[in-house]
C-alpha cells in the first residue's frame, strides 16, 4: 500500500497492488482472530475513534475489535445524523477528535461524500466505513478476501449482485474493488432499484435475476431496507422474493461450487430463503471473521505511514 | 455631466454601431462626431462598448437573508461583472408577494445607487403554489415579472389560472420548471458521474415535464411564457419546436449550463451544487447549439450568494446555488472565442432581449435614452478568486480559474460606477 496514503475513502481508483497489499496483510491477521490470547502490538499507542451517524452493530464492533486485537485505543461515538444541522458541524467535529490526538477516524455516515469532506480537514486518517449510497470500501474488502480465500485467484470470476443497486454503497464498492481485481460483476434489481450508468464503470447490469446468476462463481445478495418497499419502489416483499430473491432453484443455475454471501444482517425469506443462507454453499459467517481482518489490516497499513 | 466615449469599439445590435458616444445629464446625447466640451473622456481604445448588460435572474437575498447578500452587495457586485440592471426574484423573506416588499427592494435599490433593480414578484401568495397575487397592483408598483422562482408552480390549474388572469395585464410569467414529485432525493444530475460517485441524481424529466406542461398552457391560452435556467438538451429541443409551432415562449440558460458538466461534481465540491444540477456534456453542447440558433433567448446567471457556512457542509445538505455573476461576462467571451455566437450575438442574449422580455428600458444605446452603458476589455486574463469576487456569496465552482475578459467601465444613468475597473464608492 502506497505510504502516501492517508485515507481509504473508497476503492474508485485504488490500484491492484494496494488491494493485493491489504489482502495479503488481512491473511496474515486473520490467524491472530482464532489465538487464545489475541492481542498484538501493531497499534500500540495509537488511538482509533469511530464515528457513526448511522446505526451499526457489526461494522463498528469489526473495526472496534480489529483495532483493539492490535492493541490501538479504540473510542466510538454514535452521533445522530439528525442533529448534524442544528447541532456541531463534521468539520468541527472532526477538528475536534484531531486535536485529541486521534490517528484514525472510522466514519460512517448517511450522506455521500461526507468521508470525503472530513479527511480534508483533519490530520487523521480517515477510513470510509459507509457513505450515503456511495461506498463501503472495507466491506467489499472483505468480501474479495473470502473469494479469494475460497476461491483462490479473483481474475475472472464471474460475481452476481443482486438486490437494492441503486441504495447500496457495497455494491458500488465490490464493482470498483472486483473490477480492478479482474473479475466481472453483474448487477442485478428491480427496474426502480437499478441505477443507470453501470456498465461505464465496468459491470454489466440486467433485469433479470436467472440471466444474473447463471455460471456465475459467487452470488450476492443485499439486504433490502424495508422502508423502500414502504416508499413505493417494489409493490411488495413476497414479489421481491419471488423474482429478486435467492432460493435454491435460482442457485442450481449457478456453477457449482459457487459461494453465497450476503453483507448482513440477513432477511430470512427475503433476500434468501433459510435453506440458502445455511446451506453449505454460503459463506455468510465467514465474511464476518474476515472483516476483522481486513480491518485490522487496513488500520495497520494506515498507521504505518510516513 | 458631459462624458465622452472614444475610440471604443461599438457592439451595439438594435441601433448605431458607429461613432463616440456622446452621454449628457445621464442621458445618451448623441453617437457620431463629438462636439462641445466634456467633463470627462474615456479612452475605450482596445475595448468593447455595449448597451448596459441586464441579468434578467439574480437572487439579491434582502429582505431576509443579508448575511448572504444585500441589495447593495449584490448590485455593487453586478456593476463589477459589467451589469447595469438585474431582475431580482422574490423567494426573500418576507417573499415578495405583495407591493410593501416590491417598494422595499426599490428604494433599497435607490439608496445603494449601483445597478438598475427590477424587482420579480412572486405568482403565487407565499409561494405556497395556491392562489395568485395581486398582478396588477404588483405591476404599478415595479414589479417586472412573475416567478415562484426556486419552487414551481406544481399545480397546473393554478399555473393555467396565472397565464390566463395575468394577460390581462400584460404580466410576464417566468416558469421555474421542476416537477417536485421526479426529484427523489436527487442532489445533481442522474447519470453515469452520479451512479459512479453515490449521489442521488435528479432526472431531466424533473424539469422537462414542467417546461412541456408550461408550454402547452402557453399555447392553449396564447399567453407568454418564460423559462428560467434551461439546462437540458431536451428541453432545448422543445423550445426549439414550441417556437416553430408559434408559441409564445422564450427561455433563458445560466453561464453554468454551458461551461460546467456533472463530471465537475467529482469530488463533492459544494460550489458544485445548483437547481437545476449541472447536467452532462451532451447537454452542454445542446445548450451552446440553442444559443447559437436563436432557441435560446438570454443569458442570465440566477446569481444564488450563499454563506460559506451553508456550502462547506455534505453535500446533500449544501444549499444549491451558484454566485455567479461576476463570471457571467468571460464565460460568456468563451462562447465568442469558441465562435459558438458571434460578439454581437452575445450582447443581444446579455442586454437587448432581455431587455425586451422584461420591457424595461435599455438594450440599445440610442439618443435620448438612458445611459446605460458597459464598457468591457474581451482580452483581459486574470484568475478568478475568493478575494478578486465582491459578492458576499463566494459560492462560485471557478475559483482558481483562468478567466477571459472583464468590465472596465459599468455606466448607468450617465454615472461611472465602475471606473478602470474599480467599483465607485459613494459617500
Amino acid at each position: 500500500m502506497a505510504r502516501s496514503r492517508k485515507d481509504l475513502l473508497g476503492l474508485k481508483g485504488v490500484p491492484a497492488e494496494e488491494i493485493q497489499e491489504i489482502l495479503k496483510n488481512a491473511k496474515m491477521l486473520k490467524q491472530l482472530i482464532s489465538q487464545p490470547s489475541k492481542k498484538a502490538s501493531h497499534l500500540s499507542g495509537k488511538t482509533v475513534i469511530t464515528l457513526f451517524y448511522e446505526n451499526s452493530t457489526r461494522t463498528r464492533m469489526s473495526f472496534e475489535l480489529a483495532g483493539k486485537y492490535l492493541s490501538a485505543n479504540v473510542a466510538n461515538i454514535s452521533a445522530s445524523a439528525s442533529s448534524v444541522q442544528k447541532g456541531e458541524t463534521l468539520i468541527d467535529t472532526g477538528k475536534t477528535l484531531d486535536v485529541m490526538g486521534t490517528d484514525v477516524i472510522v466514519i460512517r455516515h448517511p450522506m455521500s461524500g461526507a468521508p470525503h469532506l472530513l479527511a480534508k480537514n483533519v490530520k487523521a486518517s480517515v477510513i470510509n466505513a459507509g457513505d450515503g449510497i456511495n461506498e463501503h470500501p472495507t466491506q467489499a474488502l472483505l468480501d474479495m478476501f473470502t473469494m479469494k480465500e475460497k476461491l483462490g485467484d479473483l481474475k475472472g470470476l464471474e460475481v452476481a449482485i443482486l438486490g437494492d443497486i441503486y441504495h447500496s454503497r457495497v455494491a458500488r464498492s465490490n464493482i470498483f474493488g472486483l473490477t480492478t481485481m479482474g473479475a466481472h460483476v453483474t448487477v442485478c434489481g428491480p427496474g426502480t432499484l437499478l441505477p443507470g450508468g453501470i456498465e461505464k464503470l465496468g459491470a454489466s447490469a440486467t433485469l433479470d435475476a436467472r440471466a444474473a446468476v447463471r455460471n456465475a462463481d459467487v452470488v450476492m445478495a443485499l439486504r433490502i431496507q424495508r422502508e423502500r418497499q414502504k416508499g413505493g419502489l417494489f409493490p411488495s416483499v413476497r414479489e421481491y422474493h419471488q423474482f429478486y430473491g435467492v432460493d435454491e432453484e435460482l442457485l442450481s443455475l449457478a456453477r457449482p461450487h459457487a459461494l453465497v454471501m450476503h453483507p448482513g444482517p440477513v432477511n430470512r425469506g427475503v433476500e434468501l430463503t433459510s435453506s440458502v443462507d445455511d446451506g453449505e454453499q454460503s459463506v455468510i459467517t465467514e465474511q464476518v471473521t474476515n472483516g476483522v481482518a481486513v480491518r485490522m489490516a487496513l488500520l495497520y497499513l494506515l498507521t504505518r505511514r510516513a | 455631466m458631459r462624458i465622452r466615449i472614444t475610440n471604443g469599439k461599438l457592439v451595439n445590435p438594435r441601433g448605431e454601431s458607429q461613432g463616440d458616444i456622446s452621454i449628457c445629464d445621464g442621458k445618451i446625447e448623441k453617437i457620431g462626431e463629438p462636439f462641445g466640451e466634456y467633463d470627462r473622456v474615456i479612452d475605450a481604445k482596445g475595448l468593447v462598448v455595449t448597451p448596459g448588460l441586464i441579468d434578467m435572474h439574480v437572487h439579491l437575498r434582502e429582505p431576509g437573508y443579508e448575511y448572504k447578500e444585500t441589495i447593495l452587495s449584490g448590485t455593487r457586485a453586478a456593476v463589477k461583472g459589467g451589469f447595469t440592471a438585474v431582475a431580482c426574484m422574490p423567494n426573500t423573506n418576507p417573499v415578495a408577494d405583495n407591493e410593501t416588499v416590491v417598494t422595499y427592494i426599490l428604494s433599497q435599490a435607490q439608496k445603494a445607487g449601483y445597478a438598475k433593480v427590477y424587482p420579480i414578484a412572486c405568482i403565487t401568495k407565499g409561494q405556497q403554489g395556491e392562489d395568485i397575487t395581486e398582478f396588477g397592483r404588483l405591476k404599478e408598483a415595479g414589479a417586472v415579472a412573475f416567478s415562484d422562482d426556486g419552487r414551481p408552480v406544481m399545480d397546473s390549474g393554478i399555473m393555467r389560472l396565472a397565464l390566463q388572469y395575468g394577460k390581462g395585464f400584460d404580466a410576464l410569467m417566468i416558469s421555474h420548471s421542476e416537477d417536485l414529485t421526479l426529484l427523489n432525493g436527487g442532489v445533481m444530475n442522474e447519470g453515469d458521474t452520479a451512479t459512479a460517485i453515490g449521489l442521488k441524481g435528479i432526472t431531466r424529466a424533473a424539469e422537462e415535464v414542467m417546461q412541456s406542461r408550461d408550454i402547452i398552457l402557453a399555447r392553449t391560452y396564447d399567453t407568454r411564457v418564460h423559462l428560467a435556467h434551461i439546462s437540458t438538451k431536451g428541453a432545448v429541443e422543445l423550445v426549439r419546436r414550441a417556437k416553430a409551432e408559434g408559441v409564445k415562449v422564450t427561455a433563458e440558460t445560466a453561464p453554468h449550463y454551458f461551461t460546467a458538466d456533472d463530471t465537475w461534481v467529482i469530488g463533492y465540491d459544494t460550489n458544485t451544487k445548483v437547481n437545476p444540477p449541472l447536467r452532462t456534456k451532451e447537454d452542454v453542447a445542446a445548450i451552446k447549439a440553442g444559443l447559437a440558433d436563436g432557441t435560446i433567448d438570454a443569458i442570465a446567471t440566477d446569481h444564488a450568494p450563499h454563506h460559506e457556512d451553508e456550502k462547506n457542509v455534505e453535500y446533500d445538505i449544501a444549499a444549491n446555488g451558484i454566485s455567479g455573476i461576476e463570471s457571467s461576462l468571460p464565460l460568456s467571451l468563451n462562447l465568442v472565442r469558441e465562435g459558438v455566437i458571434s460578439l454581437e450575438h452575445m450582447v443581444e442574449l446579455l442586454s437587448c432581449t432581455p431587455a425586451e422580455i422584461l420591457g424595461v428600458e435599455g438594450g440599445v444605446l440610442k439618443e435620448g435614452a438612458a445611459a446605460d452603458i458597459t464598457i468591457f476589455d474581451p482580452g483581459a486574463k486574470y484568475t478568478y478568486t475568493k478575494e478578486s469576487m465582491i459578492s458576499k456569496g463566494k459560492n462560485s465552482p471557478y475559483l482558481g480559474m483562468e478567466m477571459q475578459g472583464k468590465a472596465v467601465y459599468t455606466i448607468v444613468d450617465g454615472k461611472i460606477l465602475l471606473d478602470g475597473g474599480k467599483v465607485a464608492e459613494h459617500d
